[in-house]
């Protein structure tokens, strides 16, 4: 048993479309004295087509990535990307209510035992705002953001967060100073896979989420998904060109913000790999910073 | 009863028309117990229930010396008593009687024939040889005390106790907040009729006060209850309200003299949506109209340095005295009816309708008091900013219907929105939209009031709300308050503007009912409200004998419900009273003292708290009033000292011999 040392489940977004997730979550776990083991030869976590097409598959998958967390000693699991948290989590309530999923020897019933948990959630239970309170290095110097928990998190089987209102996220950044809006589409979809599918109808959702945030007097919207971030993150160019408007709002990661005000090198967050709203974040995340609060 | 007489067995197989006959083979049966020992007749009939069959019992029992009877039919529930009966005008003790329940444990259970016959027998052999040992047993009787206590003082108590008190029978009304009246004062009109709560309900609360045989407590609570039917001792907390009912003559000038000149506290009576002084009436009717005094709030008794403007101006009556201790009153009654209410859904529960979020997002209740007239904006309907809304928009079923909260539908909502949607119409002409799920107008004038709504141009949308919110898609919903709901008639998802959100919250029991259950020994349904003794014919009674039920702490239920269940729990009541004493079932258990070592087991097991320690003599003693005869004494206790009528070990081993005996 390795204690004080959380396993960790990147899945694939971690690790492409959403490195910038990983490399600010790494940086903010070293900036709290945090252990974050990445698990090996880790496996899809069984969210994507294989739920809907055959849901034993994704089972499968979720249920050897738990496996082997138990393998590795970890008692937690970590799972940044909302849906790899959902599957894995779903696969637990369903070992529980079906036991006769577990295979004839029962070998799979003890991966219950398994803690999946969210960083948010690790941050807001583990850490505590208190801490984050008193943890604060930096200024926060830039606007308002929208923090954005997206649709994954408030599901069945999450522990994220309480249902249909969502908080720790405003929770957590209001203790590290940072200012928020309230943001009534903070759980509304972001378009999902309907963005690589059914185009039209995914950009929309892009569109009203990204419109809201700005109505309501957001500077940039704050998420904990990564799918929540590319959709938000990379469509902002498609509506400047056929609406003609100007939207420019970064969109970014908890563990970005958290990280920079906690005091974690700021070359460490992932910032540069930001599609939209570049200029902001150049502004409000300047290194000077750093040294004038110190 | 010791010197055995021959015993003479007589059966009779009941056909109940075709429902045990279509699956038991009656006449086989009836053959079969023929044979059965001690039998000296069987037959089988086509309804035992009916006159003329149980005139064959009582021809039976002189024409061939029958002793002992048994009968195969349905359900001892049903015409156990039927057949009891039919024994002692044949001039039997009607215990020597057993009843075979061959229907609901027989025919209406199994398909095939030969096997529920077998079944049958076997279930006949065994009445057979325990019918043998019953030995004779009298029914005892309780004397009922002619006192009433009833519990909550809101339209259900309040009717009751007038109906008991008109007919002579003395009543203590306790009721917990500082006036009666309950939910129906804080309602403006009533449906359909748009009748004035206050006018209709306020002569019934001066003629409780008034009534000569009503004891009325407020600002009081039942806090322990001993005893059993007819001889209930009741225990009773009278809170301070510091200022005394016998000397205040009502003048209210302590109010007004209160040296809080801007009223500060939120008013309960209006659910915060206006102010109050520590020296307060809940509202202008108030019975009693005597004034409260709230410690939390009052400065003399925060700080002792208060100018006690309240004391100067109540001058010579000396009706304040800030000193009162609570009280406890100690009274006998025979009979309780229990109308202790509901309370409304927390809307906070569902947070997507925004309550406590958005400031024009109301419940229903607290529209109720802006529509009154004696309510805090003088009956003007107003957003909290003072504007007049232009839309509003009545979400129907918060809280009712619905998986995540409470499944059941609360009755009233469909009837109140649409008052409600009547009376702000009326006060603002502003749209109106309600969004129901199914529209339910089963009572009397319900269905012509929806009519007359939908004439008056309210707007019915058929769909369950999924949030109300803030986001703007356009300019038309800036500022506004949006209604996102899937029109499943017209088959789209709309998104409506109003700057007004009625939540029709749904009836759900009180917080405390449980700590009311135990103090009163009764049960409750799966959803918490009391339990009733049986849903068609039992509405009223609980399972307590002697304790009544009446009004929306059974069941959600509307006004005119209400009162008819109030007066039904109040016959049942007088039914008792007057016929001066209850019967008890003789099935009791009694402890055999010589063998009782007072461990005192059977003192923890008794769910009836039924059975007492007797000190002088170190043993166990069952109350056989209290006791239900349910057994649980008898099996716990380990010196096998207890016995119980009608479950003799010789009946119970003959009954178990006669199971097996075709085995």
């Amino acid at each position: 048993m390795m204690s004080g040392v959380y396993g960790y489940f990147p899945g694939c977004s971690l690790k492409g479309t959403g490195v910038a997730y990983e490399e600010s979550l790494l940086a903010l776990f070293r900036a709290l004295h945090l252990g974050l083991a990445e698990l090996e030869d880790w496996n899809c976590c069984g969210a994507t087509s294989y739920m809907s097409i055959d849901e034993r598959d994704a089972f499968s998958l979720s249920a050897r990535n738990l496996t082997m967390t138990q393998k590795a000693g970890h008692r937690d699991l970590i799972a940044p990307c909302s849906a790899c948290y959902l599957a894995l989590r779903k696969t637990q309530d369903y070992l529980d209510r079906y036991p006769k999923i577990a295979g004839g020897n029962g070998s799979l019933t003890s991966i219950r035992a398994v803690r999946v948990r969210h960083p948010l959630e690790v941050l807001y239970t583990d850490v505590g705002v208190e801490r984050i309170r008193k943890t604060v290095a930096r200024h926060w110097h830039g606007g308002r953001v929208a923090c954005y928990y997206g649709c994954q998190t408030v599901r069945p089987y999450s522990e994220v967060d309480r249902d249909h209102d969502p908080v720790r996220m405003d929770e957590l950044l209001g203790a590290a100073e940072i200012p928020t809006v309230d943001y009534s589409l903070k759980t509304k979809c972001c378009g999902g896979s309907l963005t690589g599918t059914t185009h039209d109808v995914g950009v929309r959702l892009v569109y009203i989420l990204l419109k809201e945030a700005a109505r309501k007097g957001a500077e940039a919207i704050v998420t904990v998904c990564p799918l929540c971030q590319y959709n938000l993150d990379a469509y902002q160019s498609e509506i400047r060109r056929s609406s003609g408007e100007r939207l420019d709002m970064p969109v970014l990661y908890f563990t970005q913000v958290l990280g920079w005000a906690l005091g974690a090198e700021i070359e460490s967050l992932g910032l540069a790999r930001a599609i939209s709203g570049r200029k902001r974040i150049a502004q409000w995340f300047q290194p000077a910073e750093k040294e004038a609060y110190v | 009863m010791s010197e055995r007489e021959t015993v003479r067995i007589g059966v009779y197989v009941c056909h109940c028309g075709t429902n045990i006959a279509a699956t038991v083979d009656v006449k086989s049966l009836a053959e079969y117990a023929g044979l059965l020992p001690n039998v000296v007749l069987s037959r089988d009939y086509k309804y035992m229930c009916s006159d003329p069959g149980q005139d064959l019992i009582r021809q039976d029992i002189r024409d061939r010396q029958l002793n002992r009877i048994v009968v195969a039919s349905c359900s001892p529930h049903l015409h156990e008593h039927t057949f009891r009966t039919a024994l002692k005008v044949g001039g039997l003790n009607p215990f020597y009687f057993h009843m075979v329940n061959i229907r609901e444990q027989a025919s209406w259970v199994h398909e095939n024939r030969a096997q529920a016959t077998r079944k049958a027998k076997n279930l006949v052999s065994a009445a057979v040889q325990r019918v043998a040992f019953h030995q004779p047993l009298e029914r005892g009787r309780v004397a009922i005390q002619p006192d009433v206590l009833i519990v909550g003082g809101g339209i259900a108590g309040i009717h009751a106790a007038l109906t008991l008190a008109n007919a002579g029978k003395h009543v203590f009304l306790v009721e917990r907040e500082a006036t009666i009246g309950g939910h129906m004062a804080r309602f403006d009109k009533t449906f359909p009729t748009l009748d004035c709560a206050a006018c209709i309900l306020t002569p019934k609360m001066s003629a409780v006060r008034a009534h000569p045989n009503i004891t009325l407590w407020t600002y009081s609570e039942v806090t322990k209850v001993d005893g059993y039917v007819g001889n209930y001792k009741v225990t009773v907390l009278r809170q301070p309200r510091y200022v005394d009912e016998d000397l205040c003559s009502g003048c209210l000038e302590c109010i007004e003299a209160c040296v809080y000149k801007q009223a500060k506290v939120p008013d309960d009576f209006n659910l915060g949506l206006s102010k109050r002084r520590p020296i307060y009436i809940p509202f202008p009717q108030a019975v009693p109209q005597v004034p409260v005094v709230d410690p939390e709030t009052c400065i003399q008794f925060k700080s002792g340095k208060c100018k006690t403007t309240c004391i100067a101006a109540c001058g010579d009556r000396h009706a304040i005295n800030l000193r009162m201790e609570p009280k406890e009153e100690r009274i006998e009654v025979g009979t309780v009816i229990l109308a202790t209410g509901f309370q409304t859904f927390d809307a906070h529960r569902v947070p997507y309708y925004g309550y406590g979020k958005y400031p024009n997002v109301y419940t229903a209740l607290e529209v109720e008091r802006l529509v009154n007239a004696s309510g805090p904006t003088a009956g003007e309907v107003v957003l909290r900013d003072g504007r007049r809304p232009e839309a509003v928009g009545i979400v129907h079923c918060v809280g009712s219907r619905d998986e995540n909260t409470h499944r059941w539908c609360s009755r009233v909502c469909c009837m109140y929105s649409l008052k409600l949607a009547h009376l702000i119409k009326e006060h603002t002409g502003a749209e109106i939209f309600n969004f129901y799920i199914d529209m339910r107008t089963p009572g009397k004038g319900f269905e012509e009031f929806y009519q007359k709504l939908l004439t008056e141009r309210v707007h019915f949308i058929r769909g369950r709300v999924a949030e109300v919110t803030d986001w703007a898609l356009d300019p038309t919903e800036e500022g506004k308050l949006v209604i996102r709901v899937e029109d499943t008639l017209a088959g789209f998802v709309r998104r409506i503007p109003v700057d007004m959100v009625v939540l029709a919250t749904g009836l759900e029991p009180r917080t405390d009912a449980p700590e009311v259950r135990r103090l009163f020994n009764i049960s409750c349904a799966s959803e918490g409200f009391f339990l009733e003794r049986h849903p068609k014919l039992a509405p009223v009674n609980t399972f307590t004998d002697g304790i009544f039920l009446a009004g929306c702490c059974q069941g959600p239920k509307d006004i005119p419900d209400t009162v008819a269940q109030a007066g039904a729990a109040a016959a049942e009541a007088l039914a008792l009273i007057d016929a001066g004493y209850l019967e008890t079932e003789p099935n009791t258990a009694h402890v055999e003292e010589e063998k009782c070592c007072g461990c005192k087991t059977c003192i923890s097991m008794c769910p009836y708290h039924a059975v007492a320690f007797v000190d002088e003599i170190h043993k166990s003693r069952v109350n056989e009033v209290l006791c239900k005869g349910c057994g649980t004494c008898v099996a716990a206790c380990p010196s096998g000292a207890i016995r119980q009528n009608l479950f003799e070990d010789d009946e119970i081993f003959a009954e178990i011999e006669g199971v097996f005996s075709n085995a």
